[in-house]
């Protein structure tokens, strides 16, 4: 059956449809996608083995960039506020400037970037490269699930390691801070950690806590899916990473002031 | 025994299988061939439940493929060994491992059964000691048959070979063919062999089955194809235009 012709008036309209359709399509291939990975993650048969993969790869593997980056995040904080706060006089509230930002805000935003340039980009180029290698078919056709052995354990790493990296990175920011407003500055060593004992309570660390769970199932969730996804060979890898790394950034993002309107 | 009835399927409104009609018999080697780009993956693709057709049936021992989905459509497919025109190793992982994988995964075996089997699969396929070497360590006929050991170290009642021998020289075209007669003589599983391998293919064809705009054109014993009168399926043999390879 054809189409009716569109009024060339009209014919804008239908191009945005279209683009909505296909926009709430995708939407719903990127729903699934996640529904089948987490149903994987908890139908027998369980798969050990692949999980303790995931968590190497995306967690421990990326230990070292993230206590770099944590460091030199507190000791620019530590730099930074203590400059704003000897304007007031109140450097004794460096301490707990600096551990409310990282633990609330930076640390787990930071850290889910860090780990989605080094850990979520190599995610997807594997996955894509699994792809038009037929390596996802060959799974597929031994009636092995791709969403069992690759997908449902990367989303599970994420959900893992994500807290576990932001509080390293929280812990080494907080002493990169010490650093620079003890060590170099002169604030008293019982001023910096005596105050943030009062300042910052259980409900910042959950946030912080809930925000890097979150971010460990976004990041992992848009770098599988992506990679998962891949078409047209080399190229397709290559365009896939670019979006995996772009889209996950930029929820981080977006996802980070939702939950910072609605999380104590 | 596999059944192809009507079966049809377009991209983008771009018919690619017009109505293919086929019966694999079992224990039989159907050979598909045709000129490249004419569908011969895309029709395995289906066979294998990989792709779903847009009508048309594959019955496989009288159960319609299509109509399976998750659980019921692996338990065909445990039946199945598939080679891939790549080879599709998993890179991660050594020779020995791809080959012990599929193995461990589907079935509770003992660890010295596997090992058994193993050994056994890669001793038939002559690479007997290539164990610890990863894909991209060994040639390109080597990795063929490695995908070949993997196949069938399952003891699989039908094996799908896509393009077994792409990129090889002569040489080893003839072997890995040999290999394949020799395997299912000795295993007696049902195969069907997509290639445009022409004519060294039709030397371990039961039957050849020719792909063309969608449909199989010509089917038949090798030397009933060899000698069709449809021009298509001679100029394709003799590799002319509009019939080549």
């Amino acid at each position: 059956m054809t189409e009716p012709a569109v009024a060339p008036a009209l014919r804008p309209f239908e191009g945005l449809g279209r683009w909505a359709t296909e926009f709430v399509d995708s939407l719903g291939r990127f729903g699934s996608f996640l529904a089948q990975g987490l149903a994987a993650l908890v139908t027998p048969p369980f798969k050990l083995w692949p999980l303790l993969g995931r968590i190497h790869y995306i967690g421990f593997r990326s230990l070292i960039i993230i206590a770099l980056t944590g460091a030199f995040t507190g000791m620019v904080l530590g730099l930074q506020i203590f400059l704003t706060l000897s304007r007031f006089g109140s450097e004794a509230f460096l301490g707990p400037a600096v551990a409310l930002s990282l633990i609330r805000e930076l640390g787990p935003v930071l850290a889910a970037l860090m780990v989605t340039g080094r850990a979520g980009s190599a995610l997807t180029a594997e996955l894509g490269i699994m792809r038009i290698t037929e390596q996802i078919d060959a799974l597929t056709v031994m009636a092995l699930s791709p969403m069992r052995y690759l997908v449902g354990p990367s989303l599970l790493a994420g959900v893992l390691t994500f807290p576990l990296m932001t509080a390293l990175f929280d812990v080494v920011g907080i002493f990169g801070g010490y650093l620079v407003g003890v060590e170099l500055l002169g604030l008293s060593e019982g001023t910096y950690f005596g105050e943030m004992q009062s300042f910052v309570d259980m409900a910042d660390v959950m946030t912080g806590f809930w925000k890097s769970v979150s971010f460990g199932l976004l990041v992992t969730w848009v770098c599988t899916y992506k990679g998962f996804h891949v078409s047209r060979g080399a190229e397709g890898v290559a365009q896939a990473t670019t979006q995996a790394v772009v889209l996950s950034s930029v929820l981080i993002l977006v996802w980070d002031y939702f939950l910072g309107t609605v999380l104590p | 025994m596999i059944k192809v009835s009507q079966l049809r399927k377009a991209f983008n409104g771009q018919p690619v299988l017009n109505g293919i009609d086929l019966d694999v018999p079992d224990g039989s080697i159907t050979i598909i061939i045709g000129r490249s780009g004419g569908g011969k993956s895309v029709f395995l693709k289906h066979l294998i439940g990989l792709m779903r057709p847009d009508s048309g049936r594959i019955e496989v021992n009288g159960v319609d493929l299509g109509q399976l989905r998750g659980r019921a459509l692996d338990e065909i497919r445990k039946r199945y060994g598939v080679v891939f025109q790549s080879g599709a190793l998993f890179d991660s992982m050594t020779c020995r491992d791809n080959v012990t994988f599929p193995l461990r995964e589907k079935f509770r075996l003992t660890r010295a059964s596997i090992v058994k089997r193993v050994d056994r699969a890669l001793d038939q396929v002559g690479l007997t000691g290539i164990g610890d070497k990863y894909p991209e360590e060994v040639s390109g006929g080597m990795r063929k048959r490695v995908a070949i050991a993997r196949a069938l170290v399952t003891e699989p009642e039908i094996v799908f070979f896509d393009e077994p021998t792409t990129g090889l020289d002569p040489v080893l075209v003839n072997t890995i063919h040999r290999l394949i007669l020799d395997l299912h003589r000795r295993l007696h599983f049902t195969a069907v062999v997509v290639s445009h391998e022409i004519p060294e293919i039709f030397e371990i064809a039961d039957r050849v089955g020719m792909l063309h705009e969608g449909r199989i054109v010509e089917l038949g014993p090798p030397a009933a194809v060899q000698a069709s009168a449809n021009p298509v399926v001679q100029r394709f043999i003799r590799g002319e235009p509009d019939g080549q390879a």
